[in-house]
């Protein structure tokens, strides 16, 4: 129920375009884009939160990786990655 | 000092085995110190030196084999469900999915990852954090660097058989991709075997050309129709002049017919601002420049014969190596021919014993480049033979500024699109020589090696950053060049004018001087009188240098005697 509630919150921010809720082994819990392109950010940005987050920890053992931000011409893609499942917000980028 | 150590051997003793025996040592020789060679050293102290508290390290460079890559994407298509769920039914995953939402771990993790995601959300909604705040500022003044140049990337001819890199040219929007023609120019050497296709290079990707065109005879240049990036138009080995287009693929799109082409290999190839964006010309050594109309290409629109006696004979004509073409001055043209004469035409003379309109001639050998200035179009770049000479339109009989003649051949030049006073050469040996004549005139201002072998040709991007030089195995160097080299120096566009106009004053004084001295001989009556009043000047001269010399040596006389009565007061006084 406060899940529901955050990820409603999230979403209604201005700006937000779709946010995404995927879990260790890639699946996505809750999306609010379709289908394929839920899969295919999911699949892809997982991998890329593994390497970044291995390379912070690389880097510094101790440190570890709080936030991603992918930032590009049309859209900014937010991650937010935790052990169990990681967060995925899509964001129209400001011109 | 010479040590020198005598012994004697008998002469029936050469040859003999050496019988080694031990004894006491022996002194030979024993130099003393001398204590008088020290007064020569001045004692120093304190001492300054300089010196590191840290690991000493040295800084290697390695180049490692080449390692070939490609670039592939992986498209998802459904995620790694768990065994027992059927990620095709609807049912089985919403189960799977609501299963998971009710696992307490996940909900403290949404919680915590939400909180996190809201605030960057709200920063990126608060401020813009990329915002460029000093992009009004100007351009910082150019730093005094030393002019360097790297190497970017080298793309090698994937053919087994090297050909040379004849000709480059550079995609006309972006700047992204490289066209380079491929031939084998040694007469009749060209080995059995050797393939035509000429290549598109992308410069991301220096494994594998981008695209491949296929002539039926290799290309001797290639050039991109600047009005369409699409279209490309190659001088061919055998006189032909072929045609592409990149949509429709490799293979020639239009080529001319052999009956109206040029008999000897298409040497320079250039398209012509016009309407239509069709028209181009050529120009090769069998003497012949050719007009064509790329949608008809079974016959040239004009053909001009480079006689310069202007008898239009085929016979007598120059053959044709290179040629120019500025849009700004559409109706004339330029050709620099074989024999080291470099011909001004005129493209809208009525007879076409008018085109050819004044030659220029100094090159001792092929002038392999021709130039004119892109900020000053009256000066124009020839080079050939040993040097690299510049021209002004307004001098006829030589060139205003040269080179002076190097140890290897010159085989390719160009100015700079951004600095009026820069240019670029390429030699035989596989250097290329940056040329800034504001900053130095005697040498290059920047001498690079590039390779070992010959460097063929030569092309500058038109932001004037990145210059492309092909070799003779095919090799195609991408160069970047330092920031100094390619900004516009502040008043440099007035002192290169500056440079150009009083070289051509110089000139123009001495062709001047020449018609006087040529007079003067034809009427040998007058010659006294000339000759009368040529001395004077000189005799002037001689007086001059020697009142000179007698003030100069006063002076220091007076200066050392100054010094020696100081010399005597001074020891007097104590």
């Amino acid at each position: 129920a406060e899940v529901e509630e955050t990820l409603k919150r999230i979403q209604s921010h201005k700006g937000v375009i779709g946010t995404m809720v995927v879990n260790a082994e890639g699946i996505p819990i809750r999306t609010t884009l379709d289908n394929s392109t839920t899969v295919q950010y999911a699949g892809l940005l997982h991998q890329l939160t593994m390497k970044a987050r291995s390379t912070v920890r690389d880097i510094d053992p101790q440190n570890d990786l709080t936030f991603l931000r992918i930032r590009s011409k049309k859209h900014e893609i937010m991650v937010a990655p935790g052990n169990v499942a990681f967060h995925l917000v899509f964001k129209a980028s400001s011109p | 000092m010479e040590i020198v150590y005598v012994y004697v051997k008998r002469r029936s003793e050469f040859g003999k085995q050496c019988n080694f025996s031990d004894r006491q040592a022996e002194l030979n020789i024993n130099i003393l110190p001398n204590p008088e060679l020290a007064e020569q050293f001045v004692e120093r102290n304190p001492v300054d030196t300089g010196t590191q508290c840290s690991t000493s390290m040295s800084e290697h460079e390695a180049n490692t084999e080449r390692f070939e890559m490609e670039t592939r994407g992986v498209n998802h298509v459904e995620g790694g469900w768990p065994k027992d769920v059927n990620p095709l039914e609807l049912e089985q995953t919403i189960r799977f999915r609501k299963k998971v939402e009710k696992d307490e771990n996940y909900i403290n993790a949404i919680m915590q990852l939400g909180s996190i995601m809201e605030h960057c959300i709200k920063q990126n909604n608060a401020i813009d954090i990329y915002q460029e705040y000093f992009d009004d500022e100007d351009a910082m003044e150019v730093t005094e660097e030393a002019p360097s140049a790297k190497t970017i990337n080298v793309f090698r001819d994937p053919q087994e058989i090297k050909r040379s890199a004849t000709h480059l040219s550079w995609h006309p929007d972006g700047n992204r991709k490289l066209a380079v023609s491929y031939s084998c120019l040694n007469f009749q050497r060209a080995p059995e075997g050797m393939s035509h296709e000429s290549y598109i290079w992308d410069l991301e990707n220096p494994n594998k050309p981008e695209t491949v065109l296929k002539p039926s005879s290799p290309l001797v240049t290639l050039e991109y129709n600047p009005k369409d990036s699409h279209v490309l138009l190659g001088g061919c080995y055998n006189g032909q002049l072929a045609c592409w287009d990149t949509r429709k693929g490799s293979l020639v799109a239009e080529l001319s017919t052999i009956e109206f082409s040029h008999r000897d290999p298409v040497y320079g190839t250039i398209w012509l601002q016009s309407k239509t964006g069709t028209e181009c010309f050529s120009a090769s050594t069998d003497g012949q420049v050719m007009w064509w109309d790329i949608r008809k290409m079974s016959e040239p629109t004009e053909v001009v014969i480079l006689d310069i006696a202007r008898k239009e004979q085929l016979e007598n004509a120059l053959g044709a190596i290179s040629l120019e073409f500025e849009s700004t001055l559409p109706t004339k043209f330029m050709v620099g021919t074989e024999q080291g004469i470099v011909i001004s035409c005129n493209r809208k003379a009525k007879t076409s014993a008018e085109k050819i309109v004044c030659t220029f001639s100094g090159h001792h050998g092929p002038i392999y480049a021709l130039q004119r200035n892109p900020f000053y179009p009256k000066n124009f770049l020839t080079v050939g033979d040993w040097t690299a000479r510049i021209w002004s339109e307004d001098s006829r009989e030589s060139s205003i500024m040269w080179t002076k003649y190097h140890m290897a051949y010159l085989t390719d030049g160009a100015w700079s699109p951004v600095r009026p006073a820069v240019f670029f050469t390429t030699k035989m040996d596989g250097t290329l020589d940056i040329w800034d004549f504001v900053f130095k005139q005697c040498d290059p201002a920047l001498s690079l090696k590039v390779c070992d072998e010959a460097l063929f040709c030569l092309r500058v991007q038109d932001n004037g950053c990145f210059i492309a030089c092909g070799s003779q195995l095919g090799t195609t160097t991408l160069l970047e060049v330092s920031n100094g080299l390619c900004t516009l120096q502040r008043n440099e566009k007035n002192t290169a004018s500056s440079i150009f106009e009083r070289e051509t004053r110089r000139e123009k004084i001495l062709e001047a001087r020449h018609r006087e001295m040529r007079l003067k001989e034809k009427g040998k009556v007058e010659g006294k009188d000339d000759d009368l009043r040529e001395e004077e000047p000189t005799f002037n001269l001689e007086e001059l240098v020697t009142k000179a010399e007698h003030e100069f040596f006063d002076i220091i006389y007076s200066e050392l005697r100054k010094k020696e009565t100081e010399a005597m007061k001074n020891k007097t006084k104590p």
